[in-house]
């Protein structure tokens, strides 16, 4: 059943993400109508639908790439307040590069495809402030070592790596700076299904390991399933459907739900 | 006695979109259940038996009726709480028990075991101690303890979804015929595990291919098959 905002529930802890009737428009084109989603921490969510459904839209609405017409937007962390959407440049690239990581499915979009992988992931820690020459390599180190990338390699270009080890150094780069939230943009597809097999353990195994709060956007189903606590629904740029990830595939109770997890099962 | 469930009036049908129906699966079910209680759901194939423990544990949503669930925290109606909720539940109070089980690539089975108590704030040796022994209980091979189980056989897999399952005691335990292929010794485990889980106080709820196994446990049962009261009179017609 999915979680209305002002419901009271037992559990304690607040909302980690509350975002809240987030539309937009492009000329005609409505990606967004009305969206809302709320984030506990620790969880993962993760969000299905059809192609130009609005998914990748929301996801670079709450990494504060896209300034939505409305909506608002609030991450409940220590020195971050109030609607995020009303942030200006400076503080919301402070915030992103700081706070939230992201994987894109391009990593042409996420990383600098002539640096070196390591000084990829240095580039976060320099923008957070960190200039020891030292800690910045060690850190980059560490980062990549937690997303399985083959560390005698972290002085190659991403250009010339496989397409697994380029969403590896992504996400060395998002997870850095232990980000309070992960987002996701198809992190496995395009590539080959083994290499997907191996991207896919090493995000749950995060996930396992720090607990890191993720939203995960997926035309994989599989993925989808293996990775989320909870499922949003997506079509025409509205949730047409959300609740807890076995209830969706096992129980889907929108026609368009149905249709979607029958078809790809 | 102390309350755990309160189930009222309960239904549970599925639409099917595509064929544009409703096929309903069972309704108006109610029952309750205390502490340390066993109640045995019965019911010819199809009777709606694992939906009703799907239904219990959140996986399929109910059509309408209460599921009252009493825990630490209060009384919370499970057929519409909040997900987070209901994923908080699952961690500490409601386990689910079928005979498969879900491993992760390159997690062994005796870490895999140790995670729910690990979860619930035991200290990594502790609880890998503990899952040894429950991997001992239900028959495991000392030397599959540090594999991985996604290339175990169904039946070691099987024993490792045990141990993982019954490791930590819980108010609620819902169980689909978890001893479906099981052999005899890892069956007496299991039955000598869930006498003392009821012993503590675990209400259990469960569907058994073979209620014999279990019939020391029994203390009430529910047929779900529709009019079961007069179904043995059809089955000996039909035979
Ligand atoms: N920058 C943009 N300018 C104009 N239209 C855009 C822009 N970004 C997205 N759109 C449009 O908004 C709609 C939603 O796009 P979005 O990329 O969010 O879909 P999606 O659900 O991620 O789809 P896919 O599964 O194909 O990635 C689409 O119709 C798309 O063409
Ligand atoms: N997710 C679902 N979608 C549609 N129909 C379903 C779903 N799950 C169960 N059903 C239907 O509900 C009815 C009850 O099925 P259920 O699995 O609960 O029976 P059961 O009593 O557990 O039977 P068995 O002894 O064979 O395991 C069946 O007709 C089944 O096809
Ligand atoms: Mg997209
Ligand atoms: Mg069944």
């Amino acid at each position: 059943m999915s979680l209305t905002m002002d419901e009271p529930t037992l559990v304690t802890t607040r909302p980690l993400l509350t975002a809240r009737d987030v539309s937009k428009a492009y000329g005609p084109v409505q990606a967004l109508r009305g969206v809302s989603a709320t984030v506990y921490p620790g969880e993962v969510l993760g969000i299905v639908g059809e192609s130009g459904s609005g998914k990748s839209t929301f996801l670079r609405a709450l990494n504060l790439e896209e300034t939505p017409d409305t909506g608002s937007y609030t991450l409940d962390l220590p020195d971050v307040q109030g609607n995020l959407f009303d942030l200006d440049r400076y503080a919301r690239r402070m915030l992103c590069a700081t706070r939230i990581g992201i994987v894109y499915q391009n990593p042409h979009l996420g990383l600098l495809m002539s640096h070196s992988s390591s000084g990829n992931v240095a580039e976060r820690l320099l923008v957070a402030g960190e200039r020891r020459f030292a800690v910045l390599r060690d850190k980059a180190q560490r980062a990549l070592e937690a997303s399985e990338f083959p560390t005698e390699r972290m002085d190659a270009p991403p250009a010339e790596l496989s397409g697994g080890m380029q969403q590896r150094v992504q996400l060395a780069k998002a997870i850095a700076l232990e980000p309070a939230l992960l987002l996701l943009d198809e992190p496995t597809t395009g590539l080959d299904v083994s290499v997907q097999a191996l991207v896919l353990d090493t995000l749950k195994r995060l996930q396992q390991e720090r607990r890191i709060t993720m939203v995960i956007v997926s035309h994989d189903l599989g993925v989808i399933r293996t990775l989320s606590d909870r499922v949003m629904v997506m079509r025409r740029g509205e949730v047409v459907e959300q609740g807890l990830a076995d209830q969706v595939f096992q129980d889907p109770q929108h026609a368009y739900t149905q249709q979607l997890v029958h078809a790809k099962l | 006695m102390t309350r755990i469930l309160d189930v009222r009036a309960l239904s549970k049908g599925f639409t099917m979109h595509h064929l544009d129906t409703r096929m309903a699966a069972f309704s108006d079910i109610s029952f309750t259940l205390d502490a340390g209680e066993f109640l045995l759901l019965k019911g010819r194939n199809g009777a709606g038996k694992s939906t009703l423990l799907r239904t219990l544990y959140r996986s399929y949503l109910a059509a309408s009726g209460e599921i009252l669930f009493h825990g630490p925290e209060g009384v919370i109606d499970l057929a519409r709480a909040a997900d987070v909720d209901v994923t908080y539940l699952r961690r500490t109070e409601i386990g689910f028990v079928t005979q498969f089980l879900t491993a992760r690539p390159r997690v062994s089975a005796e870490a895999l075991v140790a995670e729910p108590l690990r979860r619930s704030g035991a200290p990594a040796e502790a609880a890998l101690e503990q899952a040894r022994h429950w991997l001992q209980a239900f028959g495991v091979k000392p030397e599959l303890w540090a594999a991985y189980p996604t290339t175990f056989s169904g039946g070691e897999q099987q024993k490792v979804n045990l141990a993982r399952a019954l490791i930590l005691p819980q108010r609620l335990l819902l169980l689909d015929e978890p001893t479906a292929s099981l052999d005899v010794s890892a069956r007496a485990a299991l039955i000598d595990r869930l006498a003392e889980l009821k012993a503590g106080g675990t209400a259990m709820i469960g569907v058994f291919h073979h209620p014999g196994d279990v019939a020391t446990l029994i203390d009430r049962e529910i047929d779900l098959t529709p009019d079961a009261a007069t179904r043995e009179d059809r089955d000996d017609v039909v035979v």
